[in-house]
């Protein structure tokens, strides 16, 4: 299991075939208090930079992307009723949603945590 | 229904003793507390006697109301009061400077209420036989004419009712032109992280998908970003200028003839056309279609006092496809011509917008105000939005960072971020800060382009004294956040309601009142 990360702040988690995509920490504390999450149907096939999620805050609306192409398998039904677990657990629990990668090699174009990091000190 | 007020939560009021003790009714001298209007009116009383119903045969098929419904009744002096009383809490050009970027809270001039009340225009049915009003068609073919030679443009749709419904308008003409040449394929509209945020939304109403053109640092439209981008699948662009940082795009033309070649159209949204009128004509720059908001560049009510109203100019090339209905005038008269009467005339436009002719009450007054300036009015108009919004930016810019300032004057608003503010301090403490003193802040969070963005647009027809006044408050408050000062944090403190929980609000909204439960029905 690894994890990667985008410029656009979100991270896919890699387990096998199956992904998991969220907003990092970064992005949530930048986004504020998150008021709304719409997260893509089962079944919807992305491509890499597609708009895949919505996520409001009391600050602004912005898109989530697709980190890497596939199939999603599940969003994350609890965000609807509770939209602050993307403020208390970003990387955990306040996860957006699951897919199948399309092609398990993309994401090694992606930043791996160090280089995230990095990123985010010269932000 | 979860999201009813189960809890009978309510937004704090300042406490008891925060100002100089409480007081038995809950009022603040003048300033009355007001309960809503179902806690004090009762389904008991009315205001007004209505003669028993009609006995006769229902021939609803029983579905006829089973319930009573519930409305709360009042005596006519109770209803009064309880609007006065809410009106009281709430801030209005009328009180006050109404610095919301982006918006142009100008003065509402009283002329211009004068004519639109004339009983010609006031008492007009919109289905008036054509003969019969033709004062008032002539009011709209003037006003007409004035928009097409101050923006430089070839004809004009006057029926949009406000700058989206007008955004909506250009971008179906844009589509009509395409589809007319066979370019289906021309999908997207580009549009600079600069523009209007209504910008991407009528965009992807209209079924264009919508792409970002970065900024430069200097609050701009990225000329070689845009150039990079244009291609056969692109419709056009979507340009706001001066742009919503506040700055005049130099580009313009460049922008222009570069999107033409490549077979596009360019929307300009005209919401910031205040400050250029009189001075620059966009037909100049190469525009093909743009919207005016005559609820902000030609001073007509808006903000709760509305409606808006949002006119839009067109180019030669996209003249055509421009919507019916609109009026001529052919010898003497003035004509509406519309499906029946367009013909070959004007054949290819796209349909319309709305059922009749528009805002007919906002033309006139666009039109009182146009002529009580004139052409030398108007461009004092652009110049003095102008020199207030750099009178603002210059005398702020030590105490609040000010991301654009070094690239010269800025337009008709001025611009500031959080930049420097104190950990935990934020621009919305600043906002909130500014209705202590008796302010309505300014817009925020808004252009996205700048972190914590303050936007403020003080407008031509403030004086210097009441600028000084709003400035000596803006410094105040800006002041207090560099420094830390925790009771900024917790502004407002003197408004009829404490800071709201915009967080709770939005994640639990309160939508629908409800009766609380009786004790007795409890038991």
């Amino acid at each position: 299991m690894s994890r990667y990360f985008t410029e656009d702040h979100e991270w896919i988690q890699v387990d096998g075939e199956v992904a998991t995509v969220g907003i990092t920490d970064y992005a949530q504390s930048q986004l504020g208090d998150i008021v709304f999450v719409e997260t893509p149907e089962a079944g919807k096939t992305v491509s890499k930079g597609d708009d895949a999620a919505v996520v409001e805050s009391v600050k602004a609306a912005s898109d989530v992307y697709a980190p890497v192409a596939g199939t999603v398998i599940e969003g994350n039904a609890a965000l609807a009723d509770n939209p602050a677990l993307v403020n208390e657990d970003p990387e955990g629990e306040g996860w957006f949603f699951k897919l199948t990668l399309a092609d398990a090699g993309e994401v090694s174009s992606l930043m791996d945590e160090a280089a995230y990091k990095d990123f985010v000190s010269k932000l | 229904m979860s999201n009813i007020n189960q809890s009978g939560w309510r937004p704090t009021t300042p406490q008891a003793g925060e100002a100089s003790g409480g007081t038995f009714t809950g009022n603040r001298a003048l300033m009355l507390e007001e309960p809503l209007i179902f806690e004090i009116g009762s389904t008991e009383t009315t205001g007004v006697d209505f003669g028993e119903a009609p006995s006769g045969k229902s021939r609803l098929g029983g579905l006829e109301r089973s319930r009573t419904i519930g409305l709360p009744g009042l005596s006519e002096p109770e209803a009064v009061r309880h609007y006065t009383r809410l009106s009281r809490q709430n801030y209005a050009i009328d009180l006050g400077l109404f610095p919301l970027g982006s918006c142009t809270m100008k003065h509402n001039p009283r002329l211009n209420e004068r004519m639109a009340r004339l009983p010609g225009f006031a008492d007009l049915h919109p289905l008036t036989p054509v003969d019969a009003c033709q004062g008032a068609f002539e009011v709209i073919h003037q006003l007409a004419h004035w928009l097409v030679t101050l923006t430089g443009m070839h004809s004009v749709a006057m029926s949009p009712k406000a700058g989206a419904h007008g955004e909506l308008c250009g971008v179906l003409a844009i589509r009509a032109a395409l589809d007319a040449k066979g370019q289906q394929a021309r999908k997207v509209l580009l549009v600079p992280e600069s523009a209007h945020g209504t910008n991407p939304a009528t965009a992807a109403f209209a079924g264009f998908s919508v792409e970002d053109i970065p900024a430069t640092e200097a609050g701009r439209v990225n000329l070689e970003a845009l150039k990079a981008r244009l291609g056969p699948d692109v419709a056009g662009v979507m340009i706001t200028n001066p742009n919503t940082c506040g700055l005049f795009e130099p580009d313009m033309r460049e922008i222009s003839e570069a999107v033409h070649a490549a077979g596009g159209f360019v929307y300009c949204d005209g919401a910031n056309f205040n400050a250029i009128v009189g001075r620059v004509r966009p037909g100049d720059l190469g525009i093909d279609a743009m919207h005016i908001n005559l609820h902000k560049t030609f001073s007509t009510p808006h903000g709760g006092g509305g409606p808006g109203s949002g006119p839009v100019v067109f180019s030669e090339a996209l003249t055509p496809y421009a919507p019916l209905p609109f009026v001529e005038k052919q010898g003497e008269q003035f004509v509406l011509v519309e499906e029946e009467t367009a013909g070959e005339h004007h054949a290819s436009s796209f349909g319309r917008m709305v059922a009749f002719h528009g805002q007919m009450g906002m033309f006139t007054r666009a039109l009182t105000y146009i002529l009580s300036h004139g052409a030398d009015g108007l461009r004092q108009v652009a110049e003095d939005s102008v020199l207030n919004a750099n009178y603002i930016l210059r005398s702020m810019e030590d105490v609040l960072d000010a991301p654009f300032a070094k690239s010269g004057p800025c337009m008709h608003e001025a611009i500031f971020s959080d930049k420097g503010l104190p950990e935990g301090f934020s621009t919305i403490d600043v906002a909130k800060g500014l209705i202590d003193e008796g302010f309505h802040p300014m817009t925020v969070y808004f252009p996205l382009v700048v972190h914590g963005a303050m936007l403020v647009e003080p407008t031509e027809t403030e004086s210097k004294a009441t600028l000084d006044q709003f400035i000596g408050a803006f410094r105040s408050v800006a002041a207090r956040a560099r420094n830390g000062d925790p009771t900024v944090k917790t502004a407002p403190h003197h408004a009829p309601r404490r800071r709201l929980d915009e967080t709770l609000a939005a994640r639990k909204p309160v939508l629908v009142w409800k009766a609380p439960v009786r004790a007795e029905a409890a038991e």
